[in-house]
């Protein structure tokens, strides 16, 4: 039991060590929820796949990335500054927002969801954190979710109140993350902004073309081709149309990320000494 | 800087330019695909980066083995259309394909298809790489793809050409044969190598 109560302590050093040590200007306590295993019936269907997906656990940060986070990742990553960072990687609107390479400013504040990244500048910042990007259908597993279901869907109330943010100027400036939480403890995920996912090059991949047209100009291989369920979720269907025409260089003023990792890294963090496993 | 440094310094730079030497000093183009760090692995078995390629034009593609009806026709169109180089040309152009499918492609199943297809190196590299680098470079590429549960692939079929920087010079979604248009391109990258040589 002792042994037990000594690495619980240990362990509350470590993760609360590792959140602050890292962080040069602002600190943060970045904090990952867990998210059980279970299925999504996708608005994405193939006729390849089984109605329903499986989903195996994982964690999501709670909140999308701040400003103020990727200011520290730029800091100590400085091939990610704005005008340091390959056009490759980003395009000419990066971190427009902010007032300098290594600045916030008025415009972009220290707890408002970071906007103007490219998908390559998210995916390095969840690498940083030992996390990467959501995947389309583990992003649409926690989406499904409202305060008290996990999967709100076919709740007509819950479909307005999402599509009354989705008819948002987006002149408005953006609000600080955090606030009401769905079923999973996850905020923000359908208010404030836009999401990049890991697969974003991988939603609309048209159908197989095989049958029509120019045989030589063949686009696509393999079997089974996507196809829209659940066509009366529009709110997130125009999330697809939006991530599906996107290159992965490309910024948005209003489209920022958040970083998923494996479930178990949340109660295990990897600095464990080999011994202290015994 | 007093003024003779700097004078050797340009003299220097203007010496490496002429000889169009690759030196480790002269920055990667900003839009250069090789700004992306990969490792990949041959069908030999041996280790290769996006950026050895610098240098000269590479005719970049992804594909996986398993694909039975479009795969082989990009491999087509890759063949014809460096059957449509001189040889000097030719010599001049690398071609590289990367799998979707590092789960199931190995060296072995990669040695296979370039020896049932002749794509014998150094000319032909059919390499894979981790999941993640096969992710990135899609993206950089602009490939769409997609793993189905039956184990197909569902990917956007594209031969591309990259300049001797690796920036991205042309694209042709014609496969099975050669594309007029893109040939005219390689050739054109190709010639530019040629004379600066």
């Amino acid at each position: 039991m002792q042994s037990l109560f000594s690495r619980a302590v240990l362990f509350a050093v470590l993760v609360v060590g590792s959140a602050t040590l890292s962080f040069t200007n602002f600190v943060f306590a970045t904090e990952y929820v867990t998210i059980p295993a279970g299925s999504i019936t996708s608005v994405l269907a193939n006729d390849a796949a089984p109605d329903a997906i499986p989903i195996a656990a994982f964690a999501m940060r709670a909140t999308p990335v701040t400003n103020g986070e990727f200011l520290n990742f730029v800091n100590a990553h400085s091939v990610w500054q704005r005008g340091r960072a390959p056009a490759t990687f980003v395009d000419a609107s990066y971190l427009n927002g902010w007032r300098s390479a290594t600045e916030l400013g008025d415009s972009a504040r220290e707890h408002q969801p970071v906007t103007s990244v490219s998908w390559f500048a998210a995916e390095a910042f969840c690498e940083s954190e030992g996390a990467r990007l959501p995947t389309w259908m583990e992003w649409e597993y926690v989406a499904a979710a409202d305060e008290t279901s996990t999967d709100a869907r076919r709740d007509p109330a819950w479909r307005a109140r999402i599509l009354s943010w989705y008819s948002r100027s987006s002149a408005v400036p953006i609000e600080s993350v955090g606030g009401p939480r769905n079923a999973y403890g996850v905020s923000n995920i359908h208010s404030l902004i836009w999401e990049w996912v890991d697969d974003f090059n991988a939603l609309l991949v048209s159908a197989d073309s095989r049958t029509q047209g120019d045989p030589d100009k063949v686009q696509f291989c393999g079997a089974g081709a996507i196809s829209l369920k659940s066509r009366d979720n529009y709110a997130v269907l125009m999330r697809i149309a939006l991530l599906s025409s996107l290159n992965a260089a490309d910024t948005t003023n209003n489209l920022g990320f958040r970083c998923v990792r494996k479930a178990s890294s949340s109660t295990a963090p990897p600095s464990i000494p080999a011994k202290e496993k015994k | 800087m007093n003024r003779c440094h700097r004078t050797l310094t340009i003299l220097a730079y203007g010496l490496l330019a002429s000889f169009s030497v690759w030196a480790a000093d002269v920055p990667l183009a900003n839009d250069s695909v090789y700004q992306l760090e990969i490792s990949l692995t041959n069908q030999d078995g041996k280790p290769m980066t996006l950026l050895e390629h610098r240098g000269q034009p590479l005719l970049i593609s992804m594909f996986y083995t398993g694909c039975q009806f479009v795969c082989p026709r990009i491999i087509d169109a890759l063949k014809k259309t460096e059957a449509s180089l001189t040889p000097a040309e030719r010599k001049n152009t690398k071609v590289l394909m990367v799998t979707f499918d590092p789960e199931h492609d190995d060296i072995a199943a990669l040695k296979t298809v370039a020896t049932e297809r002749g794509l014998a190196s150094p000319q032909w590299a059919i390499a894979r790489t981790d999941d993640r680098n096969v992710r990135k470079l899609a993206a950089a590429l602009g490939i769409q793809y997609r793993a189905l549960p039956n184990g197909d692939f569902n990917h956007t079929s594209v031969l591309i050409l990259l300049d001797a920087e690796g920036r991205i010079v042309a694209k042709t979604s014609t496969i099975g044969g050669a594309d007029p248009e893109f040939v005219t391109e390689v050739k054109k990258v190709a010639k530019q190598k040629i004379a600066a040589k």
